[in-house]
């Protein structure tokens, strides 16, 4: 066994099992940290298949902000281990149903008969001034413009969309105004009173002797 | 055998970056507390040893002696780990900083997006933390940071794709070599819009002043590692130091032409200036960056939340976009020394 097999071992271990603690850890925000780990040893096995730019890539979108939204939210809620214990007996032949079809799909689909080495051999070694980004973006600009470009406008819809259905400004709202806040000058807010000072006739009864 | 002798020569390379990391950082405190002092008119740390030299030593041997306290509410395996993943994303983040023509640890071709990457993950370690502790305050922390560093972390990669385009690299050494001709050759001037940015959202990202609402002293007491004591609130302090050098030194190398020397292209001074190696230049400008985070520490207020939100998201960001599109008409047209091909 060579080093990188080593490494890719490694990795996989984690990613294998991080992957099942997603669903089988009791708590939501272990959860989603099993989900980060699980990202994070993908990335790794991406880096040894030499494809830098989409491992970093993973990291930096899924990894980095992705989760880091998602945990954000599951922090904040509090679910209790009861409740989503509660209900596991009643539907465990359904659960059983849905697992055993998907991984009969993915064996039937993903197995060595499509991807054995036979179909698949083993890709040969790019020279060392091999740019993964440089000849992603050719691909991604040439050959595939029009999905990528389509692709684009969907998200920002879904942007326009997700601003839209959360920013209701009514008379509910309140907002902090920006611009009043800005324009607040000192005497606005302060005034200063010009005053004669006051000069005692006679020695004042109030100093301590 | 020859790859044990590889790997121990890149063990040695490690050991030599963090050991002088780690002395660098021990200097800034002891340099951040001067500083702020004599801008506060005061004096700072002067007992410990000549000038209190040994101040951060002291400190140390006093974070190592300290007991770590345990919450009995808090969740133990996430508590331990968040201040190792804060140190270890902070310490990965320099391995592929180059220092000099041929010194660097690992010249990748997509080391700009491994470091943003890693300073991406840096939120970890106080989410983690914060969440772990069980303390509201502790919480409120994490959030805040959480939020923080996704909104600036657009605007930090907006202003390094601003880099890349006009280096067409993702690589730290050809960025340098694309800014070599002297000091209007580096990128702050084409882009300087993007140093800005790049600059504000950096001190955003380590979550220090005026942006460090995630610790917070007067409002939520210490923030994401009120519950940490000893060497894991140690660890946290590290991390926080080392990623202030480490912003410094990607604003040197990104904007600032990295080890390049500022005399290059001037007929007298590029000469007698030829013998100081690129790592001396590298230093001093990233020296210069630091002082300027103690500076404005020393200055500025701290932000209101809301403010923070709406500059990172209503001001740098657009900025940032339009600079880009301003940048891609430059490149079309191949203006000045900067994006000629």
């Amino acid at each position: 066994m060579t080093i990188l097999q080593l490494i890719f071992y490694a990795f996989s271990v984690v990613a294998v099992f991080s992957a099942m603690m997603v669903v089988g850890s009791s708590n939501p925000v272990r959860g989603a940290l099993f989900l980060v780990l699980t990202f994070f040893a993908m990335a790794g096995i991406w880096m040894i298949l030499h494809a830098e730019f989409l491992a970093l890539i993973l990291v930096l979108v899924y990894v980095g902000a992705v989760m880091t939204l998602f945990l954000f939210v599951v922090m904040m809620l509090s679910v209790s281990r009861v409740s989503l214990q509660e209900g596991f007996v009643r539907y465990l032949p359904i659960y059983a149903l849905i697992v055993l079809t998907i991984t009969g799909l993915i064996i039937m689909v993903l197995g060595p008969k499509q991807f054995g080495l036979l179909q698949m051999p083993i890709p040969a070694l790019k020279p060392a001034d091999y740019s993964n980004i440089a000849s992603l973006g050719m691909v991604l600009y040439t050959q595939y413009v029009y999905p990528f470009e389509v692709s684009a406008v969907l998200l920002l819809t879904a942007i326009v969309a997700a601003i839209s259905l959360t920013h209701r400004a009514g008379k509910r709202h309140k907002s902090q105004k920006i611009s009043a806040q800005i324009s607040v000058r000192a005497k606005d807010r302060l005034t200063l009173v010009n005053m004669p000072s006051e000069k005692p006739s006679s020695p004042s009864s109030d100093t301590p002797g | 055998m020859d790859q044990l002798f590889l790997v121990s020569i890149i063990v040695a390379k490690i050991i030599v970056i963090v050991v002088a990391l780690l002395v660098s950082v021990a200097y800034l405190t002891y340099f951040e507390r001067k500083v702020i002092g004599y801008m506060q008119s005061r004096i700072g740390p002067n007992r410990v040893g000549p000038g209190g030299l040994f101040q951060p030593f002291a400190d140390v041997l006093k974070l190592i002696l300290k007991e770590i306290i345990m919450p009995t509410a808090s969740n133990k395996f996430l508590f331990i780990i968040a201040p190792m993943i804060s140190i270890a994303t902070a310490l990965a983040g320099w391995a592929v900083i180059p220092f000099d023509k041929i010194n660097v640890l690992a010249n990748i071709n997509a080391g700009v997006l491994y470091s943003l990457s890693l300073s991406s993950l840096g939120v970890y370690g106080i989410m983690i933390a914060g969440w772990a502790s069980n303390s509201k305050y502790a919480m409120f922390g994490a959030l805040r940071a959480a939020a923080q560093s996704i909104s600036y972390e657009i605007a930090m990669g907006f202003a390094l794709v601003g880099v890349m385009m006009a280096a067409s690299s993702l690589n730290f050494q050809t960025i340098i070599h694309a800014q070599s001709g002297g000091i209007w050759h580096w990128y702050w001037l084409p882009l300087f819009p993007l140093f800005l940015v790049y600059w504000i959202s950096g001190v955003a990202e380590t979550n220090r002043a005026p942006f460090d609402v995630a610790e917070g002293e007067t409002e939520i007491v210490a923030g994401f590692h009120v519950e940490y004591s000893g060497t894991a609130f140690a660890l946290f302090f590290l991390a926080e130091y080392a990623n202030m050098i480490l912003i410094s030194t990607l604003i040197a190398v990104l904007f600032l032409g990295g080890w390049l020397s500022p005399f290059e292209g001037i007929p007298v001074l590029e000469g007698l200036f030829a013998w100081v190696p690129g790592v001396v230049w590298l230093l001093m400008k990233t020296a210069f960056f630091i002082f300027v985070y103690l500076w404005i520490r020393a200055t500025f207020p701290r932000y209101r939340y809301d403010q923070i939100m709406r500059l990172g998201w209503k001001i740098l960001i657009p900025v940032t976009l339009v600079w880009i599109v301003v940048e891609a008409f430059a490149i079309q047209l191949n203006i000045g020394p900067w994006f000629a091909r």
